[in-house]
């Protein structure tokens, strides 16, 4: 049972950290430095617990507001390039956080950060945030701000002449991406008690960028699903335990060739629609 | 003092303009940023600490059985990973390199355990006097065939009809294919040589450090990445001169900087952001326009 | 003069797509802008919307010096387009494009928009919506509106173009080639769309390669040749006009 809820917490915590990936992305942002904004929030809302004794959810909040703010500013130089220089500029400043976190005494360095309280209800606080997401995203899709964002991802210059302003929206889409890691860190460092840089190396960005897409980039079910799925599926499967990470490694090269979009596609959510209203003998829409 | 730092950051950077050099040409026949190309290294230190460690043949055999391996290895990775994929999702080949990388990394960590392997010593190394210098003859060694290996390389891409044909591939496909390259062929060709190159570096690296890990791939494809960069995406020549201005300056950093930070990392992928900033096209400009 | 362009030039590494171009637009007229393939046409839109910075000169809309400013602030004073290839956000609905159109005259927010704090932001997507349903009718495609953007059949998507840029209420609308890949049919109710939009009194700049439709519908005709403006005036004096016989059967055909 206690296994169950560690696996569940963390498959929570990746569920934000998934969608802190989708929200830039939705605008074409594609970030391989989530991981960094993770730390600063994990490391943020740990030294206001340990060093100033704010309570716990003030202290997820500072530490992710810290994050969108950086967010904010990394999100400056991102607004100019596009691709692979953009994975590169956020590869770049995740392990900058990293190292710098790795040389400050302050917070532990290297040896890490322990001695963070520990949060009795860290999965009901994970998926209090998850639940806040879903409302989030779902209002999104129907709302001003979020048409600009799928505007500005699909064909940024179109979007530009018929009147986004699309440094605006980027850079908003890019530090609440930046502050939703931060949460996500700070919900996972008062889990885990005691944070070290080596959890927020680019191998994790990279993990966030795959849940992201495996589970499908065209609505916001897609990375909340492939998280989920990922970090709970490889949990259970024991009997394939050994080789689980060989045989996650090929499954995400056979989606690739096989359905790019990833596993919940529009055609999925829509499909979905008419399971259901059929079931029910209705239209539901 | 700093003469023997040069050396080592020459050493230092030669490797990492090896495995730039892949990244480089990769991305300059696919617009790719080849994931699993550190992984690709790995692999090749591993097979030369094996060659090594079962048939005891000299370097000079080893080397080059290595680079076939991974030559091998990295037109496999092609042929299962990359060429099947649909050409209208432009995130698929990064997302199925990753699958590669997360494939080999594991694979390693099964096979040779998930700590440092101690690399055997295929040549006896010399440490020899000039004055008051300590010089490492693996330094030089590894220094030379990494600057023979590039040397080659550029004459190959300049001078040779499949050189030329791969730097069509480079400018477009289409025409390319219009004027009769293979591209196919080509594509799978580069993927053989830009693997082979992180095949030689996985052996020397090896040799030079005298360790290896099933790790040792994604610190050299970060620092291949930014070398990359400073020397302008898919630019061969940028990428050999940016490697050894990137050893160097790290080199230089550690003897002027304060020593108890460490600072080298922060160092380079600072000077990688700032590239970013102030000039995306790399110290020597790309070839390949920005996309 | 509702939009002033004077002594425009645009190089592209040296090449010249325009050289010296000065045109004026009066309200509510419709201003056709013609010319051979590789003429300039395009480059010219792409200056007054603000894709690309002019190499020389100056532009003005409604006096107001606009060749500095972004955009999405050209759009938000007044500026609506379509594109020569059309440039839909194919994933999104036909109703959601629309809204789009909306965007810099609305002001919700981001925190507003998931906090619902006031009644305010839900009128404003209301009125949003409503506003880009009139559109869509007017172009008459409201039976459309839930369909995905993407699975419209060719001619539908201009038209569903046009009314992205009505949307914003624009006082001049540049329209690049609405009739490109049109039937015949599909080119009569172009052609009555577009004066319809004309008698709203919003002044529109065409470009179009159907030369009936230009003859017929336009006030003023502007001809553009490698960059050059060879003539203008009505239809009749620039069909008789020997520089653009010259200009059209010289190149083409
Ligand atoms: N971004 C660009 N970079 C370089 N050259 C360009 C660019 N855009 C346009 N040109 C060149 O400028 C010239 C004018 O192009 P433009 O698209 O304005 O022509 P047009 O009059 O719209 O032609 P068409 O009737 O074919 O649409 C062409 O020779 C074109 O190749
Ligand atoms: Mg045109």
């Amino acid at each position: 049972m206690d296994y169950l809820i560690s696996v569940a917490t963390i498959a929570g915590i990746y569920i934000i950290m998934a969608m802190s990936f989708y929200l830039p992305f939705m605008t074409g942002q594609i970030s391989l430095g989530q991981a960094g904004f993770m730390a600063i929030g994990a490391y943020g809302s740990a030294v206001c617990s340990v060093k100033f004794g704010i309570p716990y959810v003030p202290a997820i909040l500072i530490g992710g507001s810290v994050a969108g703010i950086v967010g904010f500013f990394v999100g400056i130089p991102a607004l100019r390039i596009k691709g692979i220089y953009l994975l590169l500029l956020t590869l770049g400043f995740g392990e900058i956080i990293r190292v710098v976190f790795i040389n400050v005494e302050y917070i532990g360095a290297a040896a890490g950060f322990p001695g963070i309280p520990y949060q009795d209800h860290s999965l009901l606080y994970s998926y209090i945030m998850v639940f806040i997401l879903i409302i989030f995203f779902s209002r999104l899709r129907k709302s001003r701000m979020g048409r600009a964002f799928h505007a500005v991802g699909s064909d940024e210059d179109a979007a530009e002449v018929i009147g986004v302003n699309i440094t605006s929206v980027k850079l908003i889409a890019f530090s609440t991406g930046g502050f939703i890691a931060g949460i996500g860190g700070g919900i996972f460092a008062h889990y885990q008690e005691y944070i070290e840089p080596l959890m927020f190396d680019v191998m994790h960005s990279v993990e966030f960028i795959v849940f992201t897409i495996f589970g499908g980039i065209q609505i916001f079910w897609g990375p909340m699903f492939g998280a989920f799925v990922l970090t709970m599926i490889p949990e259970f499967l024991r009997v394939i335990q050994e080789w689980r990470m060989e045989l996650f490694g090929a499954l995400l090269i056979i989606m690739m060739i096989l359905r790019p979009q990833g596993v919940i596609g529009l055609d999925t959510i829509q499909g979905l629609k008419k399971v259901s209203s059929r079931i029910l003998g209705r239209g539901l829409s | 003092m700093i003469f023997q730092q040069l050396i080592n950051g020459l050493m230092l950077g030669a490797n990492y303009s090896l495995v730039a050099i892949g990244y480089t040409l990769i991305f300059g026949v696919l617009g790719l940023l080849h994931f699993a190309h550190g992984e690709v290294l790995m692999a090749g230190a591993f097979m030369g600490f094996y060659i090594i460690l079962w048939t005891d043949l000299p370097l000079y055999i080893t080397l080059p059985l290595t680079m076939i391996a991974t030559g091998a290895l990295g037109i496999i990775i092609d042929l299962l990973a990359i060429r099947p994929l649909r050409k209208d999702f432009h995130l698929a080949p990064l997302l199925s390199t990753i699958g590669v990388t997360i494939i080999l990394q594991n694979l390693a960590v099964k096979l040779f355990g998930g700590y440092g392997t101690r690399f055997p010593d295929a040549i006896k190394d010399y440490h020899f006097k000039i004055g008051s210098l300590f010089i490492s003859s693996i330094n030089i060694l590894t220094l030379g065939i990494s600057i023979f290996l590039m040397i080659a390389l550029y004459f190959f891409i300049s001078k040779t009809k499949i050189g030329k044909a791969m730097r069509a591939v480079s400018e477009s496909h289409l025409t390319a294919g219009l004027l009769g390259v293979n591209v196919d062929w080509i594509v799978l060709l580069t993927f053989g040589i830009a693997s082979a190159l992180a095949g030689a570096s996985g052996v020397m690296i090896g040799l030079a450090f005298h360790a290896i890990s099933p790790f040792i791939g994604l610190t050299f494809a970060l620092k291949g990445l930014v070398v990359m960069l400073l020397g302008g995406l898919g630019n061969v020549l940028g990428a050999m001169i940016g490697g050894l201005i990137l050893g160097m300056a790290e080199v230089l950093a550690i003897v002027v900087l304060p020593t108890e930070i460490n600072l080298q990392d922060i160092f380079s992928f600072g000077i990688m952001i700032l590239i970013l900033i102030f000039r995306p096209t790399g110290l020597f400009g790309t070839r390949i326009t920005q996309g | 003069m509702i939009l002033n362009i004077r002594n425009v030039a645009k190089q592209f590494n040296g090449f010249h797509a325009l050289s010296n171009i000065g045109v004026d637009v009066a309200e509510g007229k419709i201003h056709a802008i013609i010319g051979p393939n590789g003429a300039g046409k395009t480059t010219l839109f792409n200056l007054i919307s603000g894709v690309y910075d002019l190499t020389e000169g100056e532009i003005r809309f409604k006096d107001v010096v606009i060749n500095q400013l972004k955009p999405h602030l050209r759009a938000k004073l007044g500026i609506g387009r379509t594109f020569q290839i059309v440039r839909l956000f194919g994933l999104m609905s036909v109703l959601e494009n629309v809204m789009i159109g909306t965007h810099c005259k609305t002001r919700a927010g981001l925190l507003k928009t998931f906090l619902r704090f006031s009644r305010k932001e839900l009128t404003e997507e209301k009125a949003t919506r409503e506003n880009a349903t009139r559109w869509l009718e007017f172009v008459g495609l409201a039976h459309k509106a839930d369909q995905t953007a993407s699975n419209l059949p060719h001619a539908e998507q201009r038209l569903v173009e046009i009314a992205r840029a009505l949307a914003l209420d624009p006082e001049l609308i540049l329209l690049d080639e609405p009739a490109a890949g049109m039937n015949l049919n599909e080119t009569l109710k172009l052609d009555a769309l577009i004066s319809k939009i004309n008698q709203m009194g919003k002044a529109i700049l065409l470009i179009e390669h159907n030369m009936e439709l230009v003859m017929e519908i336009s006030h003023v005709i502007t001809v553009l040749n490698f960059g050059m403006k060879i003539a203008e005036g009505v239809s009749s004096e620039i069909q008789n006009n020997p520089k653009v016989i010259e200009a059209y059967l010289g190149r083409k055909k």
